[in-house]
């Protein structure tokens, strides 16, 4: 065990766990947070995802010491029901989901995309999702709430 | 404890529920729960006060078991037909608000939980609405509701009834308004004490202003901004974690458990080891995984496996089998020898699995002979029956509160985790969250079942079909476990319940009545069994019979349950036989069509997609680079449960085998829209998830094991892909009886594309999933 400092959401923590403990579990557990999930475990479906320095980052096979002193971006920091994150808002204008378990790993593995190539082609957002899955299959519906976000980013 | 201290050992989520209806009767209301009794006990009350009062005989068909008005007017509903990311819950909302006369807002609706709910089965089956959008259940007690206070307040205005109008949950005398009672004013906080009326009316759809409406789902700002609890998310005070170590071949029998080689873990509680089903709980989630990894068993070999390339034509030959006759007119093999031309083919079907994207979870409580399972399940009174079963406890100790899980698709892990949380809480004395490992997840799934198809057709000169054969075997094990079969899924086996008794039958008897609820029976016979013909097509030489045999794996309903395994053989065939007589398919289709709603979807379809008149293959097609074609499909859902055609638009890649899809166009008809933006999600939904089972998804295993258990070793559709551009038809038909939606879509994608590929090329794909490898095997094998 050891002692652990991070910033999640502009929040200092310090949290005393096993250094190889993925990030995701500590987020999950020890700081209840509901935005990121796991999915695999295994870095291959996205719904664990965070953003570290503008990336993308699979929590689930992160270990929680590669982020010491380093500040994360959650779904749950984004925004809050009264007033969304524009990525939350255009998901939930067009009703971009069903069960809505993959949304975390849809909305931050795009968020952190555009944020960083505001001006990406369509295809270039395909690339860039190509390795989320969301098994209710609500694609349609997820690259268009994308692509409007996009078009604001780009505005 | 006081009851508010109580609540507040609940999960937050949780006990503003049970708040709300404890509190409602506290505040001289109402009690219309079920089981009371064990809610009192966990709110430290006493069996015989007020919160422990239960409704005599409390069953559905009491009124106070599903709709509550509050003081202030507001209405409380409960439901046994739980939100599974389909949009049910609004849906249901939408149902009250429009029958009560009260805005969407100030309808709560509670689901499935086993202390308040009405026990309604199991949410499966696109049957929610069916059962509770029809006269009867949530609909029909919406309608008592109304009329019941209709009533009231026109002896409380003396008033007649019907010069009474009813807005925004007041009554009002339709000649001066300000002779007026609200419904709070008229029973807030007191129950009806009725019983569901029959007759009760409901509101005529040309009235509607909240039902069929594409009203925003409920849900959806609380899981966008990361605030939904999914069962992943229940917290209870105290609670530890638990993993599971399942056996590492099919077959496999526990030898031993060597706790020394966990000792001294960090966090490690215990470990848990019931007949083969061996668990461990720790403090932490990763502590419980560590340790299950680390944990020394000892398995006997597994039973081993057939290869799986042989796999399908064994079932023909596999026994016992239980034999089953859909229709059978007699007169089929006399037609077949007379016929001019035979059609023959034969389809196969893999096993696939439900793959949920979050693997299952489920937290159980389990003390002092009481259990509470939070549970993704779509059965929570099965469920709270065959959970005591494993615990063994009475049934009446233990509650099941449904939470959403990650999609749903049939029995998914949800069952199965519960069982586990369960047996490690039982062994901890304390609560415990588990949620399985992918593989753990993929490697035991109950898979939606494989099939081998064989059908036969017989034309006569004029290339009209004049008789319909069709065979089929399909292995099974287990499945929903209902009220009595813990042992239909892995835990429950492995903690020594079996799968019920696999009994044979041979030869099937003839069949007592038509009832076509796997889609066994093509849409284009006349389905006459007896005096009744419940078919929807011309054809009236017929025989469907079909085989069960012992699966290798555990099996269950799978979105579409064989109907979409049965629907791809019927259209493919449908096509094939087309194609023979150099027939359009649209065409071929409605002149064996009998049905107007099926025959309308087709049309609509077509239309949408400016079908082509001509048949299939398109000429002047090359035999290499890229060619597209068209297809289409249909299907009576389960017999009786929603119509839906689809036309495909694929390019096929004869250089790779790779099939893009280009194109869907979807009609259903579904009876009246509930809400026709969640119906759309639904079709989207329906339609990717059967490109994707059409086009991917196997199940694979070696010669001990499953290996398909990851998303590289099964590979669905990810979001990023090259979809295709889906439009909707939507026919509604307000008065008509409410179908199901949900799996409507999903049926006729795999006969859509298969249809548009031979369209496109010529070649002829009978096995799922279209691969490169078997497109360019059917594309060399052409003629």
């Amino acid at each position: 065990m050891s002692v652990i400092n991070f910033k999640v959401d502009g929040r200092s923590h310090a949290v005393d766990v096993d250094p190889a403990t993925p990030l995701l579990y500590v987020l999950t557990d020890d700081l209840e947070l509901r935005g990121p999930k796991f999915g695999c475990g295994l870095g291959q479906c996205g719904s664990c995802t965070v953003i570290v320095k503008g990336q993308a980052v699979r929590s689930c096979v992160t270990p929680v010491s590669t982020v010491a002193g380093a500040e994360i971006m959650t779904l749950d920091g984004l925004g809050t029901r009264e007033k969304p994150h524009p990525i939350q808002k255009v998901f939930i204008d067009e009703q971009a989901m069903q069960c809505g378990f993959c949304i975390n790993g849809v909305i931050m593995t795009a968020k952190a995309f555009l944020d960083r190539n505001p001006k990406a082609s369509d295809s270039e957002i395909q690339q860039a999702m190509s390795g989320v899955l969301c098994r209710c299959h609500a694609h349609v519906r997820m690259m268009r709430a994308i692509k409007k976000y996009a078009q604001g980013v780009k505005a | 404890m006081k009851p508010l201290d109580a609540l507040k050992a609940l999960t937050p989520d949780a006990a503003s529920a049970i708040s709300r209806r404890i509190f409602m009767k506290g505040s001289g209301a109402l009690i219309v729960g079920f089981h009371m009794a064990g809610l009192a006990g966990r709110l430290g009350m006493s069996p015989g006060s007020a919160a422990a009062q239960r409704l005599d005989g409390a069953s559905s068909n009491q009124l106070d078991a599903w709709i509550a008005i509050g003081d202030d007017g507001s209405v409380t509903a409960y439901t046994g037909k739980c939100e599974l990311g389909h949009g049910l819950y609004t849906a249901q909302t939408q149902l009250i608000a429009e029958e009560l006369s009260v805005p969407f807002e100030r309808v709560k609706l509670i689901q499935c939980d086993t202390a308040l709910t009405p026990d309604q089965g199991t949410t499966s089956g696109a049957q929610s609405h069916p059962t509770n959008f029809n006269q009867a259940s949530l609909a029909l007690a919406g309608a008592t509701a109304r009329e019941a206070l209709l009533q009231r307040a026109s002896t409380q205005l003396g008033i007649a009834v019907d010069q009474l109008a009813v807005k925004d949950g007041v009554i009002s005398a339709k000649s001066d308004a300000s002779k007026k009672v609200s419904y709070g004013e008229l029973i807030g906080g007191r129950k009806f004490t009725l019983a569901l009326n029959p007759a009760a009316k409901r509101k005529p759809a040309s009235e509607w202003t909240v039902l069929g409406k594409p009203i925003p789902r409920v849900e959806i700002p609380a899981i966008a901004t990361a605030q939904f609890e999914y069962v992943h998310n229940v917290r209870v005070p105290g609670m530890l974690h638990g993993q599971v170590v399942r056996p590492p071949a099919v077959g496999a029998t526990l030898v031993s458990v060597d706790e020394s080689s966990v000792r001294g873990l960090p966090g490690l509680v215990k470990v848990v080891v019931k007949k083969n089903f061996v668990g461990v709980v720790a403090e932490k989630p990763w502590q419980a995984l560590q340790a299950a990894g680390k944990l020394k068993v000892t398995w006997t070999p597994g039973s081993g496996l057939p290869n799986q390339r042989t796999f399908h034509d064994n079932l023909r030959r596999q026994t016992p089998a239980r034999d089953t006759s859909l229709v059978n007119s007699k007169d089929v093999d006399e037609k077949l020898a007379s016929a001019a031309k035979v059609v023959k083919a034969t389809y196969h079907y893999p096993y696939q699995m439900h793959g949920s994207f979050g693997s299952s979870c489920a937290v159980a409580d389990v003390q002092d002979s009481k259990a509470t399972i939070w549970s993704a399940t779509q059965a929570v009174y099965p469920l709270k029956n065959s959970v005591a079963m494993v615990l063994g406890m009475p049934a009446g100790n233990v509650r099941v509160v449904f939470r959403m899980g990650s999609g749903c698709y049939g029995i998914n892990g949800a069952d199965t985790v519960s069982y586990d949380a369960a047996l490690l809480s039982q062994a901890a004395g304390k609560p415990v969250r588990i949620q399985l490992p992918r593989k753990d997840e993929m490697a035991w799934e109950n898979y939606g079942v494989a099939l081998v198809i064989d059908q036969r057709a017989g034309l006569d000169a004029g290339g009209n079909i004049v008789a319909w054969d069709h065979e089929s075997w399909s292995p099974n094990l287990g499945g929903r476990p209902g009220a009595n079969s813990p042992g239909s899924v892995v835990t429950g086996f492995l903690a020594g319940f079996q799968p019920p008794a696999f009994a044979g039958r041979s030869p099937a008897p003839d069949p007592a009545n038509f009832a076509n609820n796997s889609n066994a029976v093509p849409s284009y016979v006349t389905g006459c069994v007896g005096a009744r013909c419940g078919g929807t097509g011309k054809v009236a030489s017929q025989r469907v019979h079909t085989h069960v045999v012992r699966s290798l794996f555990f099996t269950g309903p799978l979105r579409s349950p064989e109907r979409l395994q049965n629907t791809f053989a019927h259209e493919s065939f449908m096509d094939e036989i087309a194609a023979t007589v150099k027939a359009d398919p649209v065409e071929y289709r409605l002149r064996h069509l009998d049905d107007p709603r099926l025959i309308e979807v087709v049309k609509s379809a077509a239309k949408a997609a400016s079908w082509e008149t001509r048949p299939s293959p398109r000429s002047g097609r090359r035999r290499t680079g890229v060619s597209a074609g068209r297809g289409i499909s249909c299907v009576l859902y389960e017999g009786d449960n929603g119509y839906c055609s689809m036309v495909a638009e694929v390019e096929v890649n004869q250089d790779t085998g790779v099939i893009a899809v280009k194109r869907l166009v979807i009609a259903n008809d579904c009876g009246p829209i509930s809400n026709p933006d969640g119906l759309r999600n639904q079709l989207e939904g329906g339609a990717l998830h059967g490109l994707s089972r059409t086009l991917f998804e196997e199940v694979t295993w070696d010669d001990q094991k499953i290996t398909s258990v990851d998303w590289r070793t099964y590979r669905p559709l990810p979001v990023g892909a090259d979809i295709p551009k889906i439009e909707t038809v939507l026919i509604n038909r307000p008065d008509m009886r409410a179908m199901g939606a949900g799996e409507t879509a999903v049926t006729v994608v795999a006969g859509a594309i298969a249809n548009a590929v031979f369209d496109a090329t010529g070649a002829r794909i009978r096995e799922i999933p279209f691969t490169p490898e078997r497109v360019k095997a059917a594309l060399n094998a052409r003629g």
